[in-house]
């Protein structure tokens, strides 16, 4: 709704436009957001987004940490996608290392991310639909998020901050029995739920009303507030770089890119709908064709031995021990590396000067564009319009203030 | 874009940019496709960005990325400012290198592109290279009241405030670090040989030893 629409304000009833702080301990504000609106009676007429306050110099601790050590961070990062962020970080450093990953650490990243994808869509959907009212999607959503959690528990040994992802491949081999149980979620449990959230959300009258033409971007607008993801998509641009720049394999996979047409906070969810159900596609690809054989890269200097190894093996001790105290040294150069993340485009400026630590480990994350895109948004939207915007950006602070 | 193809789009920008773009680099890769950087004078760079974005061979419809690198060693220019441009018709992507030094002002891009203003404001934040035409260049991710630019090389990593809640005055105080202990970098480089076969930052420790205790 925008001014136009509201009857004339006589004399007596006037009010200045007055500030007003939203955040940093608002359900709504997805974490520590501090938004500070300037507003016209209901009319947000200025957002001035105040961010920063989960700042943990992340990028500053990573200058003092070696390659090995430098992993867990970027599962704090965006602590609803983890394995994404770690991704992006492996494939620098493989980058600057000169090694490709064997097969089966490809798929099994492969997999993993398409699991996390749709743990964070789930999260994000249901998580708006309760800032624009609804509690039932955030109950059904939360459960099936847990069983996904559960396979980062069992294939890590833990849900939320997985360091599973290791330059030169992954941590360990998958369990027996976790790709089939996988498998069955991903064709019995998630679609289900997927059907059951979009019966209560897609031509839910209310959830429409608080969604379909708020916070429009353009394709022009959104190219130039350097938004990615399913923000971009969204607004009909056909961009993934899974399709486009595609690594680990993602070329041989058969899935499709979902656009949206009018580039408001429905289409966003629409968007985020459909790559659910592209993701599960991906998974069963992965499981069915996973090729065999080992999960890091034969090169000892980089990828550490086995614990058996280690146990009869002098020089697999030693690399043991070279690998967790010096760490490998990765050559001089410099990198951009990005992947396709759930929240868009997070990537990882890695400059290396030769040593066992980086320079700088620039991160680029998604949200930081988006949430700057938050004012021009929001501009003659109501209230309550924000909090609908925010939810459709799909924040987290994590990445945002790093 | 294979090597061939980067070379000439590299000749291409510097014809069209005499004076402005001063070189250009390809950082090839063993397993991926190379990246290309270019260099820029400071003075142009609206100039640079706008042909990369508006010219119809480069069409970088995007800024992805500003930051910075510190070289503190470096006598000329201290600073580089590094903008990362994706373009999505060509599926290509451009590294540019602008050098400056200590409290030179960079111009702002924001009237190019819209999302500079916050990648400004943060470079500005952590490495305090100012940014004129920028409108709004406050801080973004520290403090409010926060002093210096956390990401320069020669700020110490624990900082020097720290916080707590004060149940006396029943409000957050602000005081000067207290470490326990020294703080203290270990950085377990080999003294011997380095883990590659190139001389290495580390390998000079073979011939004297030098003790690593304290943060420089």
């Amino acid at each position: 709704m925008t001014t136009q629409n509201l009857k004339p304000i006589d004399e007596e009833t006037q009010i200045k436009p007055y500030t007003m702080n939203f955040g940093p301990q608002h359900p709504a504000a997805h974490g520590v957001l501090r938004l500070v609106l300037e507003m016209d009676g209901e009319v947000v007429e200025r957002a001035d987004p105040h961010i920063g306050l989960l700042h943990r110099g992340t990028e500053k601790l990573i200058e003092y940490k070696t390659y090995t050590q430098a992993t867990p961070y970027f599962d704090r990062l965006d602590y609803v996608a983890p394995m994404n962020q770690e991704h992006a970080f492996a494939l620098a450093v493989e980058k600057l290392l000169g090694i490709t990953p064997p097969p089966r650490a490809q798929a099994i990243r492969v997999l993993f991310c398409e699991v996390t994808r749709i743990l964070n869509h789930l999260l994000n959907i249901t998580t708006y639909a309760l800032d624009v009212g609804a509690i039932t999607p955030a109950l059904w959503g939360f459960e099936e998020r847990e069983k996904g959690m559960e396979f980062y528990d069992r294939v890590c040994g833990a849900r939320l901050h997985a360091n599973y992802f290791r330059p030169g491949g992954v941590a360990m081999d998958m369990p027996a029995g976790l790709a089939e149980d996988i498998l069955d979620w991903a064709e019995n449990s998630v679609p289900k739920v997927i059907a059951d959230l979009e019966s209560l959300l897609t031509n839910n009258r209310i959830f429409k009303q608080r969604t379909v033409d708020i916070g429009v971007a353009t394709k022009e607008e959104a190219y130039d507030w350097g938004f990615t993801g399913p923000m971009l998509r969204a607004s009909g641009v056909a961009w993934d770089l899974r399709k486009s720049q595609p690594y680990d394999g993602y070329e041989q996979y058969d899935f499709d890119i979902p656009i949206g047409k009018t580039g408001d906070c429905y289409a966003r969810y629409l968007v985020r709908v459909q790559e659910m159900y592209e993701s599960l596609k991906i998974i069963k690809q992965a499981i069915e064709n996973m090729p065999k054989g080992p999960v890091k890269v034969d090169d000892r200097k980089v990828a550490p031995p086995s614990r058996a190894e280690m146990k009869s093996s002098m020089e697999a001790m030693i690399h043991h021990f070279k690998l967790y105290t010096e760490g490998y040294h990765v050559p001089a150069g410099e990198t951009y590396t990005a992947v396709e993340a759930p929240k868009g485009e997070f990537a990882v400026y890695l400059v290396s000067n030769g040593t066992n630590r980086p320079e700088r480990c620039r991160i680029r994350a998604p949200g930081f564009a988006h949430l700057q895109a938050l004012d021009f948004l929001s501009r003659g939207h109501q209230l309550a319009d924000t909090v609908s915007i925010i939810g459709s950006m799909d924040i987290v602070f994590g990445e945002i203030d790093r | 874009m294979s090597d061939e193809q980067l070379h000439d789009l590299a000749e291409h920008i510097q014809e069209n940019l005499e004076g402005k773009v001063m070189e250009y680099h390809l950082r090839p890769f063993k397993t991926a496709l190379s990246e290309i950087e270019i260099t820029a004078n400071k003075d142009f760079i609206n100039d640079v960005l706008r042909f990369l974005r508006d010219d119809p061979e480069c069409h970088f419809e995007m800024l992805v990325d500003i930051t910075a690198l510190d070289h503190p060693a470096r006598p000329a220019a201290r600073f580089d400012v590094v903008y990362h441009l994706l373009s999505m018709s060509e599926n290509n992507r451009i590294r540019v290198k602008v050098a400056v030094d200590e409290g030179e002002p960079v111009n702002s891009i924001s009237k190019t592109y819209s999302a500079a203003g916050w990648f400004e404001r943060e470079v500005w934040d952590m490495f305090g290279i100012p940014f004129s035409g920028n409108t709004d260049l406050r801080r973004i991710l520290t403090d409010y009241g926060f002093e210096g630019h956390p990401l320069r090389k020669d700020f110490p990593l624990t900082g020097y405030v720290e916080l707590r809640y004060d149940d006396e005055l029943k409000r957050v105080v602000y005081e000067p670090v207290e470490l326990q202990q020294d703080f203290r970098v270990f950085d377990n480089l080999s003294p011997w040989e380095g883990m590659t076969n190139v001389q290495l930052p580390g390998d000079e420790k073979a011939v004297k030893p030098k003790f690593i205790g304290k943060q420089a």
